[in-house]
């Protein structure tokens, strides 16, 4: 019988502060037994418990995507006991991951269609994995036209700074990030609301148009009408939950919104599926 | 009780007529016995469903905690005490409430009359002249009813409500600390040697699943977040260790200390029949000998582990 | 089904022998109440009981569990790399006298922990090695409604033997390989014949003595948001609760539970611990956000997991076994079954339901 609830050792390879206010890290794992990585086999949107020995257990989006191999990365904000205790470790130390864990974004369903991803604050983990995925060489022909709109606080808090600014240059993705306010000269991208935004940069919700929405409740909450406007059906709006998690297989019993759990039935659902459920998230 | 019934009912029916209150807080008849529920009435058919009996254990001034409508409650003496301790820490203004007082003739203990049944009690009735009847399948027992008090109710001294708008029935005889000692178990623990008090109190515990029952059937413990569940940092485990479930214990035994009326709500609502009262009525008793103190006699003052006074009896505080 | 006589002057003497291979589990009277507890040698269960104050789910689902342990220091091989404690064994176990409600309670929580996807091991291991051996109820209590909630008093669908007392002996329904295996080490062999009608007419007497139920068959039926919008029947429920848990902790199928680490000394454990959907702990984020805030959302995901999510989810009855436990204990007197007649019985038209208890 397997064992659901071994976390594969890994060290601790490589930390990159992201934001200015240093709320956010960047955690680049190695798996210590190699055939772990193997077993480890994931796709975008998927996530996995982060396991420390003798602090707990969280479960946080996978930011690595299926494509690069060798490691897997977690972006993690410091909030409270767990994340305050990974904000601390240092490279080369030893820890646990276990999954990986939930479901995926429909790439099945996705595949032929354009795809528009919608990211707000540190929200964006899974949406990387997504877009470096997307963007594979191997994989960029299966998708037609690619758009993102990803927005944080100040220039200073957007994550994974580089890689935006490569996205931003090449021209098989329409790339539009965008800040709350900013005063900096130089500052070439947009500035203003993630919903203002996709309102005036996202493509019409056709047939084959499917937007995946990822951020902070604020956000989904004033995205959505902009979405409707732009006519995107329920069924072609994609959004990933978070609830407190514990066992992340179903079994411990928190994390359900109605009879569904965010963990094993989810985190990944369509609109039309949540408006079918109680709205505990 | 039936005059107590009819005039509760009588007095909220009044009160919501005239728009005096939002709401009245009270109890219904339980669908098993022993057991009635606290309820809130609206309107007069919901008042007609109060009732008033030797069961209404639960202290309804957990049901008034930071609530916002003019509310009308019932409060016994234990009750309206804690009633005045939520208007001392702030936690509701004596404006919002219209007090109904309930003189109080005790509330019987469930576990012990459990134990005296021969098989499942399916009725009980409260003669209103000192005894108490219970019939089950096979069996019908008539029992004293002072026997079968709870403990806390066997020992109480504040029977009267101390603060109240209007009775519903006439004020009942006090029992004096000179006819009934409410300390006598406190006393009998002090006696024990420290091992002796040692394994009483780990015997105490030695049942606790840590739901922590005792401590929401409680209306001292309103806090948002209990130290227990505190998690940055965490004060205590949560599986069940030993010395975290004293800890649990002794911890809150002390953040109710001088706040405590005795009212029993803990003790009737543990799963596993643990008495925690042998800790909060040991504190009680320490309040009363040091610092003259009686939890919720008045609406004005704080309790004394909230206050400083130059004649504290501590010599570190001085 | 083979049907074994054990006279009662026989009886110490098998419980003697099947203590040789299995650990012992049984009904002995604590203080007021009776519990399920390790019966040491020479003790014999208390079969002369009601029920257990508390369910006996504790056999096989510990309140508090080691399910991994690491060492905590930087020499040793296994230091911050969690493994299945090895000192963690199953030794063959026999529980005496379990209810048939409990025991039916078994594959209503076997249902969270053996899916296609994922296994509890240590759940399903601890269950794989406990024989149960059941006692037919036959002076149910009046608060217990096991006929209308998919068990009975003498239901041994999910027993390993079923002892009926009949008075200086115990008849003995043999029903799975692991009770003839029990029944064999204890050396009771003396087949009864014969008593089939009047087995069966202990069940129909016993059954008629149920005297509350409730009522089920429209809840599959009812739309799930429409009953998680019925404020009528949430709100006055959940005006006296006071999110104690108490219901749940004493309940056999509730499985909910919680994961901490802990270290002691040079160790590190991680322990699971039941809790409760009672809780507000159970689902705060650390934002603060809670999806479920209030006790009235607790209060209804409790009802609701076991009234209609489960109903809908695995299409196999409630969650429920209908020991009533939860009515007899819970603080308040909030009742399942009258909470339970109201959903079957709400009209989302007129927002109005029964509240009976029958
Ligand atoms: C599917 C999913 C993906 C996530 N992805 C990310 C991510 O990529 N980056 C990131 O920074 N955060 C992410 N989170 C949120 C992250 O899990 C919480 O911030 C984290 O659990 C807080 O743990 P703590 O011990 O620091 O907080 P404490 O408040 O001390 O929490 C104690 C325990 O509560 C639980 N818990 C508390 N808050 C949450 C929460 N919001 N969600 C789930 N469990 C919680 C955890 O089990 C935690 O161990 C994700 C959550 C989910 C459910
Ligand atoms: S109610 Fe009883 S079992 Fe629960 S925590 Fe309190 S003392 Fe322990
Ligand atoms: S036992 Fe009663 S009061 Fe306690 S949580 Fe359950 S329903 Fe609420
Ligand atoms: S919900 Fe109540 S009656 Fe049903 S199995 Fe649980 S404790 Fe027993
Ligand atoms: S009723 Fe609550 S505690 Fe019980 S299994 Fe369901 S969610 Fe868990
Ligand atoms: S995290 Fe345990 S059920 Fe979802």
């Amino acid at each position: 019988m397997e064992n659901p609830y071994i976390p594969y050792p890994v060290r601790i390879d490589e930390i990159k502060t992201e934001t200015e206010d240093k709320s956010l890290k960047t955690f680049k794992f190695v798996f210590l037994n190699p055939e772990d990585e193997e077993k480890f086999s994931y796709r975008a949107g998927q996530f996995a418990e982060l396991s420390i020995p003798g602090i707990g257990e969280i479960p946080i989006g996978i930011a690595s995507s299926p494509t690069e191999k060798g490691f897997v990365k977690f972006t993690i904000f410091k909030t409270g006991k767990v994340t305050s205790y990974l904000h601390s470790m240092k490279e080369g130390d030893i820890m646990g991951i276990r999954g990986p864990l939930g479901n995926w974004y429909p790439w099945e369903t996705l595949e032929g269609k354009n795809v528009v991803i919608i990211g707000g604050g540190f929200a964006f983990t899974t949406l990387r994995s997504s877009i470096i995925y997307m963007l594979d060489p191997e994989n960029r022909q299966k998708f037609k036209d690619i758009h993102v709109i990803y927005g944080a606080r100040s220039p200073g808090m957007l994550l994974y700074k580089d890689e935006l600014e490569s996205w931003a240059a090449r021209d098989d993705l329409n790339m539009h990030i965008t800040v709350d306010s900013c005063d900096d000269p130089e500052w070439t991208h947009h500035t203003g609301f993630v919903p203002t935004v996709t309102e005036q940069e996202g493509p019409a919700g056709t047939e084959d148009t499917y937007a995946i929405v990822c951020g902070p409740p604020i956000m989904i909450k004033f995205t959505q009408p902009v979405l409707d406007k732009l006519g995107y059906s329920e069924d072609r709006i994609i959004m990933s939950l978070e609830n407190r998690m514990k066992c992340g297989i179903g079994m411990c019993g928190r994390c359900n919104i109605g009879k569904e759990f965010v963990c094993k039935d989810g985190p990944v659902f369509t609109l039309q599926q949540l408006n079918q459920t109680p709205k505990e998230y | 009780m039936k005059s107590y019934t009819d005039n509760i009912k009588e007095i909220s029916k009044r009160l919501l007529k005239e728009d005096k209150v939002d709401m009245v807080i009270g109890y219904r008849t339980g669908s098993v016995p022993l057991m009635h529920q606290p309820f809130f009435a609206q309107n007069q058919e919901e008042v007609d469903e109060f009732v008033w009996d030797s069961n209404c254990g639960l202290n309804l001034a957990n049901y008034i905690t930071d609530r916002t409508e003019r509310i009308g409650i019932l409060a016994t003496g234990c009750n309206s005490r804690n009633i005045a301790v939520h208007i001392v820490e702030g936690k509701i203004k004596r404006e919002q409430l219209y007090i109904i007082g309930i003189p109080c003739k005790g509330m019987v203990d469930r576990h012990k009359l459990s134990a005296m049944a021969d098989g499942d009690i399916t009725s009980v009735e409260d003669e209103n002249n000192g005894s108490i009847t219970i019939t089950g399948q096979n069996f019908s027992k008539t029992v004293d009813k002072a026997e079968v008090l709870q403990e806390n109710c066997s020992v109480c001294v504040h029977r009267n409500p101390v603060i109240y708008d209007e009775l519903a029935a006439e004020e009942v005889t006090e029992q004096k600390r000179d006819d009934v000692d409410p300390y006598a178990r406190v006393k009998e623990i002090e006696a024990l040697s420290p091992e002796e008090k040692w394994a009483h109190f780990d015997d105490l515990l030695s049942d606790c699943i840590r739901c922590y029952a005792c401590r929401n059937a409680c209306p001292l413990c309103y806090c948002p977040l209990c130290f227990v569940d505190e998690s940055n940092p965490q004060w205590v485990g949560k599986s069940i260790d030993h010395t975290d479930v004293r800890t649990f214990h002794f911890l809150r035994a002390y953040h109710c200390a001088g706040r405590c009326t005795d009212c029993g709500a803990c003790v009737r609502s543990c799963p596993v029949g643990i008495n925690v009262r042998d800790f909060t009525k040991k504190l009680e008793k320490d309040c009363l000998e040091l610092f003259d103190w009686e939890a919720g006699l008045n609406t004005e003052q704080r309790p004394p582990l909230d206050t400083y006074r130059p004649d504290d009896p501590e010599e570190f505080i001085k | 089904m083979k049907v074994i006589r054990i006279d009662k002057n026989d009886w110490a003497e098998g419980i003697e022998k099947i203590r040789k291979t299995y650990s012992l589990i049984g009904p002995v009277k604590e203080k007021f109440y009776h519990i399920f507890a390790n019966l040491g040698s020479g003790q014999m269960p208390d079969m002369e009981f009601t029920n257990s104050r508390i369910s006996p789910k504790y056999i096989i689902y510990p309140q508090s569990e080691i399910i991994l342990k690491c060492s905590m220091n930087a020499e040793e091989e296994d230091y911050k790399i969690y493994r299945e404690p090895e000192d963690k064994e199953y030794k063959e176990k026999a529980v005496l006298g379990i209810r048939p409600c409990d025991a039916d309670s078994l594959p209503v929580v076997m249902r969270n922990f053996d899916t296609d996807e994922y296994k509890d091991p240590y759940w399903l291991r601890a269950f794989e090695t406990t024989t149960l051996v059941g006692l037919a109820c036959d002076a149910p209590c009046p608060s217990c409604f096991c006929t209308s909630a998919g068990s009975g008093p003498y239901n041994h669908k999910n027993l390993d033997v079923m002892l009926i007392d009949n008075k200086d002996h115990y008849l003995a329904e043999i029903i799975t390989e692991k009770g003839e295996k029990l029944a064999e080490a204890a050396g009771w062999q003396d087949k009864a014949e014969g008593i089939a009608d009047e087995i069966a007419k202990r069940k129909s007497d016993a059954e008629s003595k149920i005297e509350s139920n409730v009522h089920t068959d429209n809840l599959a039926k009812q739309p799930l948001l429409d009953l998680y919008e019925a404020t009528s029947i949430w709100e006055k429920a959940a005006f006296a609760c006071i999110n104690c848990g108490t219901c749940t902790y004493v309940c056999p199928t509730c499985w909910c539970f919680d994961i901490q680490d802990e270290v002691y000394g040079r160790e590190g454990f991680r322990i699971r611990n039941w809790d409760s959907c009672m809780y507000p702990l159970f689902t705060l984020h650390a934002s603060a956000h809670n999806p479920r805030g209030t006790k009235l959302a607790r209060l209804r995901q409790r009802f609701m997991h076991k009234l209609k999510y489960y109903v809908d989810k695995y299409e196999n009855g409630i969650q429920c076994t209908g020991c009533g436990r939860c009515v007899r204990l819970c603080p308040v007197n909030i009742d399942i079954r009258r909470i339970c007649n109201m959903m079957n019985s709400y009209d989302p038209e007129t927002c109005t339901c029964e509240a009976t208890v029958s």
